[in-house]
């Protein structure tokens, strides 16, 4: 630098220009530093969302500041199909509602259904029912078993719960004759009644399903990296939880012992077996997938004890042969794999019914998830959704 | 070999190795060229065994199921079909991608691999340049990648793409200090930086004056190998530590934007990758390409040696790709807690006691 040669003004000129250019410098790089979070759009093509979900959140680096699902990439109608198909029609339209355990689906509606046209089913229809029901909860819980393990990075688990959850479809198959939409219930009973053997091989593979959640005991839920992913992520208290409508597991997980199977008035088999409803005090997704874990096993037994002592008997009511329901009001809720589910039917007599209000269990778990995600790490997004699981059909039906 | 044996060729044994096998004098170039072509056929290939083996087989396996079986027998052809596939794939540029970084981010990330397989001694003679700061080199070489990951991330204008680059830069360099200081151990312990000399110090070396099986430093520095495997691990960003790429999260991250052979060359760098850094531990823990019998300095090992080295390879890679197919993922900043609070403490004490052990025997 060789300043002092140069003339006076110039040097002045020189420093002003220079003072200047530097304060444009300097808002300029301001402006561009200034971080402004980043707004993550996750789904609706997203492999956490399993379906078609899609979650806006916004980030602070790896934090979520606000997430919001938004629903609906799904949406096919049922409740408005409903009305223009007769009563036996409905229930193939149900089955894909919830399509991982599409049995549970049909229950509640035809009992619905039969509440309002005064139709009792036979005892061994309903033994049946109660056992093809927690079939499909196998089934349907676990795929979650495996699913959130993968969710986790854990790529082995998944497969075997497809290996053994074969089983049970198989089981279902040799019933229903469908192996995802049985279609197996009609008002006043069920279409058929069980196959030669079916018992003892039924038997059998519960003996495995139970073998499988000892399996996932240690393999899962035994992992210290599981455990760490798990513990304490997603804390839903009881008292919020039962605020945004959770049902099922996700609200037993926070330490409220509710289980319409055993405190739902519907006229199924539950109270003829010896099982108990397993809650967990932490309300973490740990919490969540232990308790899943226990239902399955619960529900094992469950299907032991029933098929041991099914009645003899006719497994259909007498019910006219065109089915018009009478005009009247009934809603029938039943604890599905998903949570609490519900069909809400009002009929003016007609072959198909006026309404019907389907009360999904998913949809309301997964309203809790802008409470439940704010400020957690990206990657919490993920055990925080595979922990509630939600199905997509469930959620926009 | 024994000595009847040997007899009727002893003039030949006898014969220092390049006059008996490389007699011929070539140009620099040459043989320099020659070099080059061995490493670049060797990184797909390596890739291709580990990618077969482990997995497709291994993995199947161990998740009942029997993998590929159509391409091939056994469907071992099964990664050459997939690799058809790819140069067939339309080479995708997202829209506001830049392009030039975009393109050479795969490059860079396959070089470093590249570079890596320089070092790696195959036997007596077979490595392609014999450096007295291998170690230091191949360790500061595979480091690279990160810049080509973060160019990737970079340059796919992909929000997930940012992410998990960032994710990547994060990881691979809080990894580096364990690898750097697992390595230490062995340094210590063989007193250089060169792999030839460290694979002769196993090799030659005794346990409280026995001999038997030489000195694999796996013995003593069980402790470096141990933490030397989990940084690979989170060097390779495979499970328990792939966040930079995890798939349920960020939906391959860096990646996620490749297609065609571009995304061929990442495959090809992550596996060449692997196959270097089992080679580095094979190397350093288990005595290399050497046998603890006869004498290492024997032309024949440069035939033997890659296929010794082949083995004890294989047996680190099963450990490495165990751990992958066995475990959930952890968080980032579970990660960087388990780098900076336990392997790196742990490696410094490695090194104290191994300083102490080498100063009192």
């Amino acid at each position: 630098m060789n300043q002092a040669q140069a003339p006076a003004l110039d040097v002045d000129k020189r420093r002003q220009s220079a003072y200047v250019a530097t304060q444009a410098a300097d808002a300029r790089l301001n402006l561009e530093i200034e971080t402004d979070g980043m707004t993550l759009n996750i789904g609706p093509q997203h492999p956490a969302t399993h379906g078609t979900l899609r979650l806006v959140a916004r980030l602070d680096g790896e934090q979520v500041v606000e997430a919001e699902p938004i629903m609906g990439y799904m949406h096919r109608g049922y409740e408005k199909l409903t009305e223009v198909r007769t009563y036996p029609q409905v229930t193939t339209l149900i089955n894909r509602i919830d399509w991982l355990g599409s049995f549970a689906n049909e229950v509640p509606f035809i009992l619905a259904a039969e509440k309002l046209m005064e139709v009792e089913a036979p005892p061994r229809a309903v033994w049946i029912r109660t056992v093809l029901f927690e079939l499909s909860r196998i089934a349907n819980i676990s795929l979650f078993l495996g699913d959130m393990a993968v969710q986790l990075g854990a790529l082995t688990p998944v497969f075997m719960a497809f290996r053994d959850r074969e089983f049970v479809l198989n089981q279902i198959e040799a019933v229903t004759g469908g192996r995802f939409h049985p279609n197996f219930n009609r008002i006043g009973g069920l279409k058929d009644d069980l196959p030669k053997g079916w018992i003892e091989n039924t038997k059998a593979v519960m003996g495995r399903m139970r073998d499988f959640c000892d399996e996932f005991d240690e393999l899962v839920l035994g992992n210290e990296i599981f455990q760490a992913r798990c513990r304490g992520i997603g804390i839903i208290p009881a008292d919020v939880g039962l605020a945004y409508g959770l049902s099922g597991a996700n609200i037993r997980a926070s330490g409220v012992d509710w289980d319409l199977r055993r405190d739902g008035s519907e006229a199924l088999a539950y109270d003829q077996a010896d099982w108990k409803v397993w809650t967990h005090p932490d309300g973490d997704s740990f919490a969540r997938y232990w308790v899943r874990l226990q239902e399955t096993r619960e529900a094992t037994k469950i299907v032991d004890q029933l098929l041991d002592g099914l009645p003899a008997g006719s497994i259909m009511a007498k019910v006219p042969r065109i089915i018009k329901v009478p005009a009247g009001e009934a809603y029938s809720a039943t604890e599905n794999p998903l949570g609490e589910m519900g069909y809400y039917i009002v009929s003016k007599g007609d072959l198909v019914p006026f309404r019907v209000k389907i009360r999904s269990a998913s949809f309301s778990n997964m309203s809790i998830s802008p409470w439940l995600l704010k400020g957690v790490f990206v990657p919490d997004i993920v055990t925080i959704l595979a922990s509630l699981y939600f199905i997509l059909g469930d959620i926009d039906r | 070999m024994s000595a009847a044996f040997a007899q009727p060729f002893a003039p030949l044994l006898a014969q220092p190795l390049p006059s008996a096998m490389f007699a011929l004098e070539v140009p620099y170039w040459v043989s320099s060229a020659i070099k080059l072509g061995l490493v670049a056929l060797i990184i797909p290939t390596a890739a291709l065994v580990l990618g077969y083996v482990f997995l497709l087989k291994m993995m199947s396996f161990m998740q009942s199921r029997l993998g590929p079986m159509e391409a091939g027998p056994y469907g071992t052809l099964q990664l050459l079909a997939d690799g058809i596939k790819f140069l067939q794939k339309e080479d995708i540029f997202p829209e506001k991608a830049d392009r030039t970084v975009f393109a050479l981010a795969p490059l860079v990330v396959l070089i470093s691999t590249f570079l890596i397989y320089v070092v790696i001694p195959a036997g007596p003679n077979a490595v392609v340049a014999q450096l007295d700061v291998g170690i230091f080199y191949a360790l500061a070489v595979s480091s690279l990648s990160v810049v080509g990951i973060l160019m990737a991330g970079w340059a796919s204008s992909n929000k997930y793409a940012l992410v998990g680059g960032l994710r990547a830069a994060g990881q691979l360099i809080a990894y580096e200090l364990p690898l750097v200081l697992a390595v230490m151990g062995v340094v210590i312990q063989a007193g250089t930086l060169d792999l030839q000399k460290i694979v002769t110090a196993q090799a030659q070396g005794e346990i409280f004056g026995w001999d038997g099986i030489g000195n694999p430093f796996i013995l003593t520095q069980f402790v470096g190998f141990f933490i030397f495997l989990v940084a690979v691990q989170a060097e390779l960003t495979q499970p328990p530590f792939d966040m930079p790429v995890a798939e349920s999260e960020i939906v391959g991250g860096y990646q996620v934007e490749y297609t065609g052979f571009r995304f061929l060359f990442f495959f090809m760098g992550e596996f060449g990758t692997a196959f270097a850094f089992a080679a580095l531990a094979a190397v350093m823990f288990l005595g290399g390409w050497a046998l603890p019998w006869g004498d290492i300095t024997h032309w024949g090992f440069n035939i033997a040696g890659p296929v010794i080295l082949l083995v004890k390879v294989l047996a680190v890679a099963t450990l490495i790709f165990w751990f992958r197919f066995t475990y959930p993922r952890l968080r980032e900043d579970q990660l960087q807690r388990l780098a900076w609070k336990f392997l790196i403490p742990l490696a410094l004490a490695n090194i104290v006691v191994t300083g102490i052990f080498k100063v009192v025997f």
